[in-house]
């Protein structure tokens, strides 16, 4: 039976870490660790959720955990995963949780050689859309218009000029054991997503959207609903990847209005009418490839 | 400099040392990060646990039917207040 709200383990193993107020990625860490259990070896690389979870001696990390390169965690996971079988050790599983750029533009790499040679890891990248560690640099899955501080809205270019890139049909394409991507805003859907692929041996990869209330110049209260409202607009969907085929999870028979969406966040304040009719154009265009292609 | 080389050893694994750990503990509280609280009504509440769930901090507890609230490391995000449908959470202005 698959975990629910109910079920779920009382045990919080990330606990007084020092994340903003309402931060998604940090939600999505706590949600993940507590499905996975004690016996989780955690690689983090720099980013958000290392920076916030082992400040010495405040360390927030209850189950094992450790910070790895910013391009090896995929390849530290894989280490740690030999050592811990050869030294005899079972009933474990390493999870590593990496950030945006951390997953598409740096560590790609590692994570590529991993699913190359089917370790059995559990890769989540929790996507903010930017590097906000840092103070909010572009990465290569910030979309479309947004503005961050390498992107800056100036008179002639207004923020990111690039689309997001599709990591999820990326990792796909290596032929991965198993893919999900997933939305802080319906976590039993990724509740779901977690138990069954610590269940699969092999690679895994789960491609969570979080949204980060400073970067994304939103209210921390808003952190849930803005996760939930990218679905139901079609800038993100909810799909899994087994077996080499991929399946839709949430069809929607009507999207809801991509300027209500984009209209509440403080990165995309300068968009004009035409923007947004780009930005809806090109959902568009991924939404007829995805009812082509996704079951 | 001179190199010298150590003699060759044999060792299990059980031999090689691992690198430094350290257990998990906590030092300082969150609670001043915040200018509102959050404050459960349990008359309202229905348990659906919703907020529990959605807490980032996770700083929710169940507490028999209803939920309380670690005070210490809440940040006072307002997401709680925002998932409940029941509109048992209201913040409170931190005095």
């Amino acid at each position: 039976m698959a975990v629910n709200v109910k079920t779920i383990s009382d045990d919080e193993l990330f606990y007084g870490h020092k994340a903003c107020a309402g931060c998604g990625g940090s939600l999505a860490v706590r949600i993940a660790l507590k499905i996975l259990g004690r016996r989780s070896v955690a690689v983090l690389p720099a980013g958000c959720m290392s920076a916030v979870g082992f400040n010495f001696p405040q360390l927030s990390f209850a189950n094992n955990a450790i910070i790895s390169t910013f391009a090896g965690t995929a390849s530290m996971m894989t280490g740690i995963q030999a050592g811990l079988k050869a030294l005899g050790k079972k009933d474990f599983q390493v999870v590593g949780f990496a950030g945006d750029g951390g997953t598409a533009d740096i560590g790609i790499q590692a994570l590529s050689g991993a699913i190359d040679r089917n370790d059995d890891i559990l890769y989540i990248c929790y996507d903010n859309e930017a590097y906000m560690n840092t103070g909010i640099q572009k990465s290569s899955l910030t979309p479309f218009g947004a503005r961050t501080t390498t992107t800056p809205v100036g008179s002639v270019i207004k923020g990111n000029l690039h689309n997001k890139k599709n990591m999820f049909e990326i990792v796909a394409a290596h032929g991965i054991t198993y893919a999900a991507t997933a939305s802080i805003g319906y976590l039993p859907d990724f509740m779901k997503k977690v138990e069954k692929a610590a269940s699969i041996r092999g690679t895994k990869y789960i491609h969570i959207i979080a949204p980060c209330p400073t970067g994304w110049g939103i209210k921390t209260e808003d952190c849930v609903d803005i996760a939930k409202e990218v679905v139901d607009c079609g800038l993100w969907y909810l799909a899994e990847f087994e077996n080499g085929e991929y399946k839709l999870n949430r069809k929607i028979k009507e999207f809801s209005d991509v300027a209500t969406y984009i209209k509440k966040q403080g990165r995309f304040k300068h968009l004009t009418d035409e923007d947004i009719q780009l930005i809806e154009a090109s959902r568009n265009k991924k939404w007829d490839y995805l009812n082509k292609y996704f079951n | 400099m001179k190199v010298v080389l150590r003699d060759k050893k044999t060792f299990t694994l059980d031999e090689i040392p691992f690198a430094p750990c350290y257990k998990p503990g906590l030092v300082a509280v969150n609670s001043g990060w915040r200018n509102e609280k959050p404050v459960v009504d349990e008359s309202k509440c229905n348990g659906c646990n919703l907020c529990y769930l959605y807490c980032p901090d996770g700083t929710i507890f169940k507490k028999g039917k209803s939920v309380g609230i670690d005070y210490d490391f809440c940040k006072g995000c307002g997401i709680c207040k925002k998932i409940c449908k029941q509109g048992a959470i209201t913040m409170e202005s931190e005095k």
